[in-house]
């Protein structure tokens, strides 16, 4: 590439970034598990909840 | 092009989350131990057996922290895919410090000013729900005000610098300014519940939260660079 002088960036094409879009709701269900899950989802009942329990609490998210 | 992006967040995700949970285990258990004994206390019964016991729940922290850093590190890989070359600054490392302090008070400093974080016993039970849902709401109105914030940074771009930045900062805090005035108060602290305790424990918890971004961004911006150095050459080839 010819930028050596003028590194102006060129932006990623949106339509390559949009099966990458794919992984969000992925990465926001582990997210959920962490911060909101009490078993409807994991189907650990209320374990993984009181596991990650003191984390949540840090992380500012409203628990109990 | 992509797919080391998001591989760099997710690494960086996961060195941050348990930075984060280094910190919050020297500087919040304490506070989460009296809370839980002051808790236990005002109950007086204590007969139902802990479904996991209080070590298994510190040991939770690293897992809890470590995960929610995998998760925000992804994200914020694939933000970074988005937003380089179209807003912020040129430089790959500086953009990620500058998208991890974004992050920060989109995420994490918008909700917490409306509602700080609290310790085990104080929080009514029967409100988790709304409050849970307000939580979201006021993160969701971070998320938007900052991209209503580069969105008005972008298009005034030709103004000159101080409109450019007004335009930038008023984009952000008229809807977070709303957000604080007009979303409902919860004030759920129990009569007694000591004061310097809560406190302690808030400023623990924002901590947590700092170091969580903090590291992110630097670590990412760390890759970053040492990426572009194995390379040898500016980067910048559409992918
Ligand atoms: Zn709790």
């Amino acid at each position: 590439m010819s930028q050596l002088s003028a590194p102006h960036v060129q932006p990623i094409p949106l339509r390559n970034l949009a099966w990458w879009a794919l992984a969000v709701p992925v990465l926001l269900l582990v997210a959920y598990l962490v911060t909101f899950d009490q078993g409807a989802i994991s189907q650990a009942g209320d374990y993984l909840h009181e596991l990650m329990h003191d984390g949540r609490h840090l992380l500012g998210v409203p628990c109990h | 092009m992509i797919r080391p992006l998001f591989v760099r967040g997710l690494l960086a995700g996961i060195i941050a989350g348990l930075a984060a949970g280094v910190f919050a285990y020297f500087a919040g258990e304490p506070h989460i131990d009296s809370a839980i004994a002051l808790e236990e206390a005002a109950a007086h019964t204590h007969a139902e057996v802990p479904l996991v016991s209080r070590s298994g729940q510190v040991g939770g922290l690293f897992l809890a922290t470590a995960l929610y850093g995998l998760a925000v590190g992804g994200l914020f890989g694939l933000a970074f895919a988005l937003v380089r070359g179209r807003i912020g600054p040129r430089s790959g490392s500086v953009l990620s410090i500058t998208l991890a302090a974004a992050g920060f008070v989109a995420v994490v400093l918008v909700p917490f000013v409306k509602y700080p974080a609290n310790p085990p016993a104080v929080g009514d039970p029967a409100t988790i729900g709304s409050r849970t849902s307000l939580y979201l709401v006021a993160v969701a109105i971070g998320l938007l005000a900052m991209a209503a914030a580069a969105v008005a940074h972008r298009i005034f771009e030709v103004n000159g610098e101080p409109v450019r930045w007004l335009a930038t900062g008023l984009g952000f805090l008229v809807p977070v300014t709303a957000a604080w005035v007009f979303l409902p108060v919860v004030s759920e602290v129990p009569e007694g519940f000591p004061a310097d305790l809560l406190w302690d424990f808030r400023v623990s918890s924002l901590g947590t939260q700092v170091v969580l971004w903090g590291v992110l961004g630097v670590s990412y911006a760390y890759l970053w660079h040492r990426s572009e150095r194995v390379a040898g050459a500016p980067q910048g080839v559409p992918a």
